[in-house]
């Protein structure tokens, strides 16, 4: 396991963000760390990093003790928490420069990454004058200035547009597949992960309610087919006589869970062929809120 | 010790386009130029004032405003050299970086002791230049028949000793305050504190940090005037008792400071 907690807590005051956490992140996974607004994601993350004292447990990075292996450890990851931490006053470059310092890395490396994230045409402007989309950039490239094994990212993806989204996405995606890197990201949109995440937590109030695979994520997830339908109520009957379950009927719309393309396909058709016109039909899932619930009422 | 370079020259990179940095170079220079222009327009007025009282009309005015001015200026570079962290959020990366937190901390309050340092030495340096090129284009202005360069040296390493306090102080409220307000009314309200305290001549001023840069100036000027009749003469006893407390209170809130760091969550 690159990333192991056994137990971990975290209390501000009187109340406990952090409750008997154990994460378990394995090598060459994306690890997609998912949870709303305040469920304690950013908290859990400054306590991976050593920046907040644990107060119960214990956190391992690469099988070592974090507390009396600090140096060690954070000499192999790269952050990146919450806005990034830019110094506005000075350019792009200059900032990659100041790190580049302290981590004694080559100005080519630091080259390398404003052409990875596309800010070599802005390398030499203030970063104060950097649009959300930019100084997020800028961020990803801090992080990964030092070519970390571990990369811990708190939703680096805020901010960007659709296009910035896509490439953050590949770039991760191929850090871990042709370099054997570890990445471990955090965001509250399910729909993200998924798209990138070999591995979930899900965090909500500071609990950890479900971790394991994607794929057995997706078995809780349960997608569902929408169809958008002339008649719904007729179509609905159809549908049952048929042999699919309906789950549920508005004015415009019907759901059946999804087992496959081909089960769509074969809706559509005998939809069609019998008259029912179909206006849209597409899998869907359910949002992170409904999830949510499904998991604590298993547990 | 490796960290600690790297962390101290880091400062110097991300502070060198600022106010905090020039502030300690502008300060003497923008002084010693006003004063050369001065000496330079009512020459013939100071041709008669032998070596020694030239060097004095050069250097004491100075010095009184130093001892208000210096306390001041460690407000704003203690101030500048935090802040710096705390507008970009950086806190939480300088403290994630493979770098013991010690040599984070003492970096940052080195950097902000060594532009105390620049900012003197620079005072030492162009009144001594200043003075000594004012012989050169007026040798009426007898500059050149006293050498004042040990004294001068001196009560500026005395001055500079008698700051440590107020900037461990200083140093330490910045970091710990994110506002702009608090460290600097705080430092502000103190120093005042000091002027009224120094002037009340109370037995026990020398226990008050804020008071020391006050001292010194005064004690050293006591000395200067205390000759009577005849040509002054400067002594400069650097070890006095008030600045044994300025570097007792400077070495201890230093350490203190760490542990508050290191007990601190980072925000």
């Amino acid at each position: 396991m690159v990333i192991s907690t056994e137990g971990l807590s975290f209390n501000f005051g009187n109340q406990q963000v952090v409750k008997s956490l154990s994460l378990q992140v394995p090598e060459g996974s994306i690890y997609g760390f998912l949870g709303p607004n305040g469920a304690g994601k950013t908290t859990t993350i400054k306590l991976l990093l050593n920046l907040l004292k644990t107060d119960q447990g214990s956190i391992h990075v690469f099988d070592k003790e974090l507390q009396s292996h600090r140096i060690e450890i954070l000499s192999q990851v790269g952050s990146l928490i919450e806005q990034p931490a830019i110094y506005l006053h000075l350019s792009g470059k200059e900032n990659l420069m100041n790190r580049a310092l302290l981590l004694q890395v080559s100005e080519s490396r630091v080259d390398e990454m404003l052409k990875l994230v596309h800010l070599t045409d802005a390398a030499h402007k203030k970063a104060g004058k950097y649009s959300l989309g930019m100084k997020q950039r800028l961020g990803i490239a801090l992080a990964l200035l030092p070519d970390p094994k571990l990369l811990i990212l708190d939703e680096p993806t805020n901010g960007l547009d659709p296009n910035g989204i896509i490439e953050v996405r590949e770039l991760l995606i191929r850090l871990v597949t042709q370099h054997n890197k570890t990445v471990f990201i955090s965001s509250h949109l399910l729909a993200e992960v998924e798209r990138m995440a070999t591995h979930v937590g899900i965090i909500d109030q500071g609990e950890l309610l479900f971790q394991g695979s994607i794929k057995d994520l997706e078995a809780i997830s349960q997608p569902r087919v929408q169809i958008e339908v002339a008649n719904t109520v007729d179509a609905a009957n159809f549908l049952k006589k048929q042999g699919f379950m309906v789950t549920d009927i508005t004015d415009d719309l019907l759901s059946i869970p999804f087992t496959s393309k081909t089960q769509m396909g074969e809706i559509n058709n005998l939809l069609n062929q019998n008259g029912y016109v179909v206006y849209s039909i597409h899998k869907i899932h359910k949002d992170l809120e409904k999830l949510f619930l499904d998991i604590t009422q298993k547990a | 010790m490796k960290g600690f370079i790297l962390s101290f020259r880091s400062e110097f990179y991300k502070t060198r386009k600022t106010m905090g940095f020039w502030s300690a170079v502008l300060l003497p220079l923008i002084i010693y130029i006003l004063l050369f222009i001065g000496f330079l327009s009512h020459s013939d007025k100071l041709a008669t004032h032998p070596g020694l009282i030239l060097w004095l009309e050069f250097s004491v005015p100075v010095l009184f405003v130093m001892s208000f001015l210096l306390p001041m200026l460690i407000v704003f570079i203690g101030y500048s050299v935090n802040s710096i962290e705390h507008k970009a959020d950086t806190w939480k990366s300088l403290f994630s970086l493979p770098i013991p937190k010690f040599s984070i901390y003492s970096a940052k309050y080195f950097y902000a002791l060594f532009l105390v340092v620049l900012c003197l030495a620079l005072f030492v340096l162009f009144t001594l230049g200043f003075g000594n090129l004012l012989s050169v284009i007026k040798p009426s202005l007898k500059f050149n028949q006293y050498h004042i360069e040990s004294t001068l040296t001196l009560i500026y390493l005395k001055l500079l000793f008698s700051s440590l306090g107020i900037l461990s102080i200083q140093f330490l409220l910045s970091l710990l305050f994110r506002d702009f307000l608090k460290p600097m009314g705080i430092g502000f309200i103190a120093t005042i504190g000091g002027v009224i305290l120094t002037n009340l001549d109370w037995g026990y001023t020398y226990l008050y940090p804020y008071s020391h840069p006050f001292l010194t100036v005064k004690s050293t000027l006591q000395n200067k005037m205390g000759n009577g009749a005849g040509m002054p003469q400067i002594t400069v006893d650097l070890f006095t008792k008030d600045i044994w407390v300025s570097l007792a209170v400077a070495v201890v809130v230093f350490i203190l400071g760490y542990f508050i760091v290191l007990k601190k969550s980072v925000k």
